[in-house]
Order: structure tokens, then C-alpha cells, then sequence
């Protein structure tokens, strides 16, 4: 911005306390503009970071909160807490929520906050559609949710074909999922198309790609990979939706058309889109494990490489999801064979973080614990993944709680434990104050013990023939316990889920104040204040290794005594 | 070095005994970590093929986790403890994992196609079987060539309830709910559906194929024991999707051939009712 530039001597302060290594300090900034109105029309991509970390966690306790009446349904045999109806708008408006409206734009939030500032970018490449990429997915969420007011959509998630066409859906329900489908596309295309175009062009000098931070490798990946699988996604629901409205028959085979299509459509979305949502994830630990095992990632090439590898891969897999369907058995040996491949680049991302921590100094800070729970649980859902690959074995469980709990142990166990270590990770980066560490610690601890309590016996209930989606099932069937488990877990759980919440609104304000550089970490969004100004950088600094933040330290201890002058690093403005 | 040995005595051990327990007594797991079986030899070989599977599986699963666990007590920080190593990777212990990690998947895939053929292809009856049952001749995929006779059935599902018929016998034999077959006698089922997709499962009879409309999908079971076998249909298709039930009741092939006389019977003299009202109906000039 308008960078006047002031002596270096003012530039670097090189904070030394008695036992802390030196920070790195910027100032001269310029005040950010306030009030409700400024939140409205920003095209800051700190703030719109914000704003879709809050809607999104929003959503996230909406979906938790369908979750636990699902939960409180099934706790026992012959319930009738809700009708089959209200059962099925619940399942369907909690998958939807997680995976459209939480899951994928919560990543957008993350990276929208966290992109500019750790490649060195003082915004997004183009910031106005940025605003416009949060503002579509608000009056998405608006549109699925205004559908309680008269019919909320009961296909499932996966709004299969003929049941979510008019004959048997003929309630608006479907027409809701299919605008919010189309509304959360564009705004994560729009957002994909914004961080692709702001990784390539505008990394920090010396930014290499083999200095680019493995969060942001994965942001990358993650954008490619929304514009790979997304297009299918909304064909398919325009192909929907002019079934149900204009006389075209594409999923109907009474007019020539087929209900597989539907699926093949669908999934060929559906895998890589399971994808975008871990890979993040994965990136997010990445970040996390060596800031706090004190030791660089271990295989950072590996790490890159395999990323871009599973990506690859996960738009070759979809059809083994479709391993019951009428198919030919050689197509779903395919099936199986490219979903053993990709399981070897996920067991190296695997293998590379155990390294990490192996041999390391590891502080238990809140952002470890829930880092390092990922491997750890993700494990099982990636052997259980490689299960349900072999298809005979899929014949058993496909659409049982097996599957429930499959994927649970990857998006919940995997995904959603690493969310929460980048959220305590960040948190003080965004607001300038860390996050109680025993009420982080406690949160963990209900939260491990809650999830694996819901989601472990899932595996037993499925194989013991519990099918997924139904409501009600009879005490004969032996699955009561596992349930009532379940569902005790699922409000432990939830518990886990609400000390972290509370954590973060209390925080706000109480928390211990950060400085810029709590944890000591690697990155560049580390250098600038916290919370970071609105040019973010008045002068980027040049990278010099994977670890620049390392270099600056380095840096400013060396220089310490001498002339100012020498520092070559930041010059920051002043107003 | 002696603690060391001993400890890698502990692990074998506690390995062996895990797989000793899961290979000597695998019925006692059924439906805990295992799938069902018992009913039929498809389902039989899943449940081998899920236990193999699942003894590669544990030794990985107790690597990674011991690992990660032994690395986050024996390298936490602690005063005076030992600078973090400053490794950044080591190539050929990646290539190793990754080698190591690909053997498996190779190794999963032969035991796959070893057990493919016996759980997607009907086998012949036993002796002893169904004497209508014939010479079916599958050339449509999955499953392929059966090696003698069948007894098939057309399985049709509909919001909420299955419909059966066997299309080689004596007509009209369409049942509703319960699906009566003969033992010792390989059945292979055609499975459609008329207005949504449904999935067809018996989990003691095998694995489940999807109902769908304009498809015809094939799976086949054969039942030594009579008795009464359960299952509900296993893909969302409305809002009383968990009340489809599917049953499966077998019975000594002589008494599958006297049921199915008096059902037909019972069919043909339902329908000559019907038409009687029909044309008493018609005579009164009632309006249909
Ligand atoms: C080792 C890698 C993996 C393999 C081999 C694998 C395999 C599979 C297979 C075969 C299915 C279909 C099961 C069925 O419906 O019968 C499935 C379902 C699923 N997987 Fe994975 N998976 C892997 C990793 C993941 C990851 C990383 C995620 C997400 C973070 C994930 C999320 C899901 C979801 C959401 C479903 C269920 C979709 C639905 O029916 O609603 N999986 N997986
Ligand atoms: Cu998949
Ligand atoms: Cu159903």
C-alpha cells in the first residue's frame, strides 16, 4: 500500500527476554476500519477468513446438534422420538450440512485467513470475489436451511436417483439440496480459481515450491481438485433438476434413462471430494507436528509429491462406492485395484509424520495433541478403507454402520480432530490471544474418548447387519447395545465439542495475550503481528529455506549488537 | 539387548495369540469384528477372505500405533532431555515404506482373486437337491456360468416389501415377504426393482446386491440347514426404508415341491375368486 519507509533500524526489533529466542516485531501499521459495516462490504481476506470460520463452525453445531437427535433416536430399539420422515430429513440435512456447508468451506476459511500471510501476499489475487465467494456460500446456507419451513430434502446426502426425482420426492425438499448444491459450487469454485491464481503468482520472493509451506501445497491441491470434481457434481444436479421440472429423463429408466448414471456422476465427484476435504487436514499437521516436535517435517518431498499423487488417483476410484450396483466384475476389480494404489501415498503421509515426531522434543501443547490424534485414528479408517475397497468384503458391508464408522474415523477422527488443532494452532495468529490450555486439554480428552465410544461399536453394529439410514430397528436384533454405546459417546462428545467453543468466545477476550510468535514456528505468518494488520506485510521478506521464520531468528540474534543497518529484512512503513 | 529380545518375545506372542484366536474360533466373532456367515458358502468365504484381511491388518495397525505412541512418551520434552534431531528424511527407509506399503496391497489383491471365483460364481447343488431345479445358463455378468443346476428366482423390490417368483417352475408362483426355497440347491437370484433403488441382503446368505429399476443384478446363495434367515433392505428408499424386511425361509426340497403345488393352488383359486366378483360386478352394472 502506500509504503513509506523509514529507517531499518525502526524496522526490526529484536525482542529478548531472558529465555525466549528473539521475535521478530513489525509495526508502523495502519488502523483497520470498524464497525458491522465493515464486516459487510470487506474484501479483506483476513476478515472474510473469519466470517467463514463462523459460519462455518456455525453450521458445523447445527449438523452436531441433527447428529445428536439421530443418535437419541437410535439409542434404543423401537423408538419413536421422530417419525421416519423427520429420521430421514435429519440424515440427510446433517450429511449435506457436514460435508457442503461445513467441511469443504471450512478449509476456504482457513485458507482464506492463512494463504496470503504464509506465502508473503498482502491479499488474495482477486479479493472481490473472494467476498463474493462467502457471500454465495451465506445464501446457500440460507436457501438448504429455508427448506424446514416447508418440506426439508429426505434422500440422503447422496440424493440417489429415483428416489430424489418427483415422482417419489415431489416436495421442494430436493430442489433446496439442488440450489444449495449449485450455490456452495460456485462459491467453491470461485474460491478454488481465487487460490490457484494467488499460490502461482504471488509467493513471496525466494518462495520456491519446494519452500512453499505443505498447508498451502494442500490448499493448492485442494483447489485443483474442487475443479476437477465440482463440474460433475453440478451437471448432475442440473440433470436433476430438469427431470423433476421439465419432462427430461436422464435418471429415469422408464424414459431411457439410467439411475446409475446418477451414481457415476455423483461419485465421480464424491471420492476426489473426500480428498479435498482430508487433504488439508493432512496439510494442517504438516504444519503443526514439527513446529511442535522442534524438528523439520521428515520427507517434505514425499509429503508434496504425495498429495499431488492422491489427487491424481482419487478421480480413478469413485466407482467403489458403487461395488452392489448391476456392474461387470472386471470393472470392479479396476475399482479395487485403483483404490489399493491410492492407499500406499496415504500410508506414506502416514509413515513421514511418525518420523516427524520420532526423535523430536515434543511440547504437549493443545495443536499437538489433536495433530497428532490424527495418524492415530485415521489409521483405522484407512485400513477399514482398504477393506471396503476388496469388493467381496464391500458386498457384506457396503451401506451398513461399518461404512458409517469408516468414514467417521477418516473425516471425523482424521478431519475434524486436525481442524481443531489448526483452530488452537491459529487461534492466536487471528485474535491476538491463545486458547486455555487446560480447557483445550479437557476438550481432547471428552472429545477422543466421546468419538471413539460413538464410533468404534459402529463397526460391530454394520457387521452385525445394522444398515445404514433407517430409524428404528427391533430389539431381536441384537443391535441395542452397540447403540446405546453409541449414542453415550456421541454426547460425550459433543461435550468435547462445546469446551472447545466456549474456549475460543472466552478467549476472546481472557486469553493470554499471544505476541506475535507463540509457538516459535517455521512460516511467515508468523512474523507479522497478531492479529496481522490489513496490508499484512509492509515489506515481504525474502524466503530463504522451508523454514523462513528459522532464518529470521537467525538472523536478528546474529546481528544482535551490531549496527541496525545491517538487518536487510523487513522495512515497515509508517503513517 | 536382553530386554529388547524380550520385548519383541511379548509382541510375537501377544501377535499369535490374536491370530490363534481369530483364526481357531472365527464363528464366536461373527457380527463383532467379523461379518455374519453360516447360511451359505459365499457368505462362508467373505468371512475368510474379512479374517485374513484383517490379521494383515492388526500387525499394521499395532505398528503405527505403538510407534506413535512410544514416540510421543519417549520424546516429550524434559528438562536437560536430548537436542530434537535436525533429520529432514532418509531415502531409502521412504523407499522401504513405500515398497513395504505396496507389497501388501499386492499381497491383498491375490488373496482377493484367489476367493473371487468361489464367492461370484454359483456352484452346483448338492446331491440331494431340487430335482425341478435346471440347467441355468447365466451369460450375463456376475455372476457367470454356474456349474449345474439352479433354481431361479426373480426378486423384485417396491416401497416397502420384496416380491418373488421363480420363473422355471409351474406358473403362477409369485409370493410376497417370505421367499421359500428348496435346500442343498444352489439358488440364483435376478434382482430388480420397480420403482426405487432397494438392496437385496441376507447377511448369513452372503453379500447384498442392489435392486435397481431397468437393471437386472445377480447374486446366488445355497442353504444346507433349513431354517429361517433374515435380512432388510439395505439402500434408502423412503421413508420406511427400515421396515423392508427380507426373509428367507429353507426347507427340505420335498417340501419346497409340496409347498409350491399348494401355493399355486392356492394363487389359481384366489384368482378365480376374483374374477367371479368381477363378473358378478360387471352383471350388477357396479363401475369398477
Ligand atoms: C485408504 C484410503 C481409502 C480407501 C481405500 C477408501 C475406501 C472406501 C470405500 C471402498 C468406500 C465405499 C464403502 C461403501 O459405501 O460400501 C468408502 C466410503 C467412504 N469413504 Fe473412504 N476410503 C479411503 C479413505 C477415505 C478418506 C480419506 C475419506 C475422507 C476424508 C473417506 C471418506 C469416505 C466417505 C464419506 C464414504 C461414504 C460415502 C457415503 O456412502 O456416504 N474415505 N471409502
Ligand atoms: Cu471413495
Ligand atoms: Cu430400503
Amino acid at each position: 500500500m502506500e509504503a513509506a519507509t523509514v529507517a531499518p533500524s525502526d524496522a526490526v526489533r529484536a525482542v529478548r527476554k531472558a529465555a525466549s529466542p528473539p521475535e521478530v516485531v513489525m509495526h508502523g501499521l495502519r488502523p483497520a476500519p470498524r464497525g458491522w459495516l465493515s464486516w459487510l462490504t470487506t474484501t479483506d481476506h483476513k476478515r472474510i477468513g473469519i466470517m467463514y470460520l463462523v459460519l462455518t463452525f456455525t453450521f458445523f453445531l447445527i449438523g452436531g446438534v441433527e447428529a445428536l437427535i439421530i443418535r437419541l433416536q437410535l439409542a434404543g430399539p423401537d423408538n419413536t422420538l421422530v417419525t421416519p420422515e423427520a429420521y430421514n430429513a435429519l440424515v440427510t440435512m446433517h450429511g449435506s450440512t457436514m460435508i457442503f456447508l461445513f467441511f469443504v468451506p471450512v478449509i476456504a476459511g482457513f485458507a482464506n485467513y492463512l494463504v496470503p500471510l504464509m506465502i508473503g501476499a498482502r491479499d488474495m489475487a482477486f479479493p472481490r470475489l473472494n467476498a463474493f465467494s462467502f457471500w454465495t456460500l451465506f445464501f446457500a446456507g440460507i436457501t438448504f436451511y429455508a427448506s424446514l419451513f416447508f418440506h426439508p430434502p429426505a434422500a440422503g446426502w447422496t440424493s440417489y436417483t429415483p428416489l430424489s426425482d418427483d415422482a417419489f420426492s415431489p416436495d421442494g425438499g430436493i430442489d433446496a439440496w439442488i440450489l444449495m448444491i449449485h450455490l456452495t459450487t460456485v462459491s467453491s469454485l470461485a474460491g478454488a480459481v481465487n487460490f490457484i491464481a494467488t499460490i502461482h503468482n504471488m509467493r513471496a520472493p525466494g518462495m520456491t515450491w519446494g519452500r512453499l509451506p505443505l498447508f498451502v501445497w494442500s490448499i493448492l491441491i485442494y483447489s485443483y481438485l474442487l475443479v476437477l470434481a465440482l463440474p460433475s457434481l453440478s451437471a448432475a444436479a442440473t440433470m436433476l433438476l430438469t427431470d423433476r421440472h421439465f419432462g427430461t429423463a436422464f435418471f429415469d429408466p422408464a424414459g431411457g434413462g439410467s439411475p446409475l448414471l446418477w451414481q457415476h456422476l455423483f461419485w465421480f465427484f464424491g471420492h476426489p471430494e473426500v480428498y479435498i476435504m482430508i487433504l488439508p487436514m493432512f496439510g494442517i499437521v504438516s504444519e503443526v507436528l514439527p513446529v511442535f516436535a522442534r524438528k523439520p517435517i521428515f520427507g517434505y518431498k514425499a509429503i508434496a509429491a504425495s498429495t499431488v499423487a492422491i489427487a491424481f488417483l482419487s478421480i480413478l476410484v469413485w466407482a467403489h462406492h458403487m461395488f452392489t450396483t448391476p456392474t461387470a466384475e472386471v470393472v470392479l476389480a479396476f475399482f479395487m485395484l485403483s483404490s489399493f494404489v491410492i492407499a500406499v501415498p496415504t500410508g506414506i503421509k502416514i509413515f513421514n509424520w511418525l518420523a516427524t515426531l520420532w526423535r523430536g522434543s515434543i511440547e504437549f501443547k493443545t495443536p499437538l495433541i489433536f495433530a497428532a490424534a490424527l495418524p492415530g485414528l485415521f489409521v483405522i479408517g484407512g485400513i477399514s478403507g482398504v477393506m471396503l475397497a476388496i469388493f467381496p468384503i464391500d458386498w457384506q458391508v457396503h451401506d451398513t454402520y461399518f461404512v458409517v464408522a469408516h468414514f467417521h474415523y477418516v473425516l471425523f477422527g482424521g478431519g475434524a480432530f486436525a481442524l481443531i488443532a489448526g483452530l488452537y494452532y491459529w487461534y492466536p495468529k487471528m485474535t491476538g490471544r491463545l486458547m486455555s490450555e487446560r480447557l483445550g486439554k479437557l476438550s481432547f480428552w471428552l472429545m477422543f474418548i466421546g468419538f471413539n465410544a460413538t464410533f468404534l461399536v459402529q463397526h460391530s453394529a454394520g457387521l452385525s447387519g445394522m444398515p445404514r439410514r433407517i430409524y428404528d430397528y427391533a430389539a431381536s436384533s441384537g443391535w441395542g447395545e452397540y447403540n446405546l454405546i453409541s449414542t453415550i459417546g456421541s454426547f460425550i462428545l459433543g461435550i468435547g465439542v462445546l469446551v472447545t467453543v466456549f474456549n475460543a468466545v472466552w478467549s476472546l477476550k481472557r486469553g493470554q495475550v499471544a505476541g506475535n510468535d507463540p509457538w516459535h514456528a517455521n512460516t511467515l505468518e508468523w512474523f507479522v503481528p497478531s492479529p496481522p494488520p490489513e496490508n499484512n506485510f509492509d515489506q515481504i521478506p525474502r524466503v530463504r529455506s522451508l523454514e523462513p521464520m528459522q532464518d529470521l531468528r537467525a538472523q536478528v540474534r546474529s546481528t544482535q549488537g551490531q549496527p541496525a543497518g545491517t538487518v536487510a529484512q523487513p522495512v515497515a512503513p509508517t503513517r | 539387548m536382553q530386554a529388547k529380545t524380550r520385548r519383541r518375545a511379548i509382541w510375537a506372542a501377544a501377535c499369535s495369540v490374536l491370530a490363534g484366536l481369530l483364526l481357531a474360533a472365527p464363528g464366536a466373532f461373527a457380527g463383532v469384528i467379523t461379518p455374519e456367515k453360516g447360511g451359505s458358502p459365499n457368505a462362508d468365504d467373505i468371512h475368510t477372505l474379512y479374517v485374513i484381511v484383517l490379521i494383515i491388518a492388526i500387525p499394521i495397525f499395532l505398528l503405527v500405533e505403538g510407534v506413535l505412541i512410544w514416540s510421543l512418551i519417549r520424546y516429550r520434552r524434559r528438562k536437560g532431555g536430548p537436542q530434537p534431531a535436525q533429520i529432514r528424511g532418509n531415502t531409502p527407509l521412504e523407499i522401504s515404506w513405500t515398497v513395504g506399503a505396496a507389497l501388501i496391497l499386492v499381497v491383498l489383491g491375490v488373496i482377493t482373486f484367489v476367493y473371487l471365483d468361489d464367492i461370484g460364481n454359483p456352484p452346483a447343488s448338492l446331491p440331494g437337491g431340487f430335482q425341478g431345479a435346471q440347467f441355468a445358463t447365466i451369460d450375463q455378468p456376475s455372476p457367470p456360468r454356474s456349474g449345474g443346476p439352479t433354481l431361479r428366482v426373480r426378486v423384485n423390490g417396491q416401497q416397502y416389501l420384496w416380491r418373488y417368483e421363480y420363473p422355471d417352475l409351474p406358473g403362477p408362483n409369485y409370493s410376497y415377504y417370505e421367499l421359500v426355497v428348496p435346500t442343498k440347491t444352489t439358488v440364483v437370484l435376478e434382482v430388480t426393482a420397480s420403482d426405487v433403488i432397494h438392496s437385496w441382503w441376507i447377511p448369513k446368505l452372503g453379500g447384498k446386491v442392489d435392486a435397481t429399476p431397468g437393471y437386472v443384478n445377480k447374486t446366488w446363495f445355497r442353504i444346507s440347514k433349513p431354517g429361517r434367515y433374515v435380512g432388510q433392505c439395505a439402500e434408502l428408499c423412503g421413508p420406511n426404508h427400515a421396515d423392508m424386511r427380507a426373509v428367507v425361509r429353507a426347507v427340505e426340497p420335498a417340501e419346497f415341491e409340496a409347498w409350491l403345488r399348494r401355493h399355486r393352488i392356492d394363487i389359481l383359486e384366489a384368482q378365480q375368486a376374483l374374477a367371479q366378483q368381477r363378473q358378478e360386478r360387471a352383471r350388477r352394472g357396479d363401475v369398477q
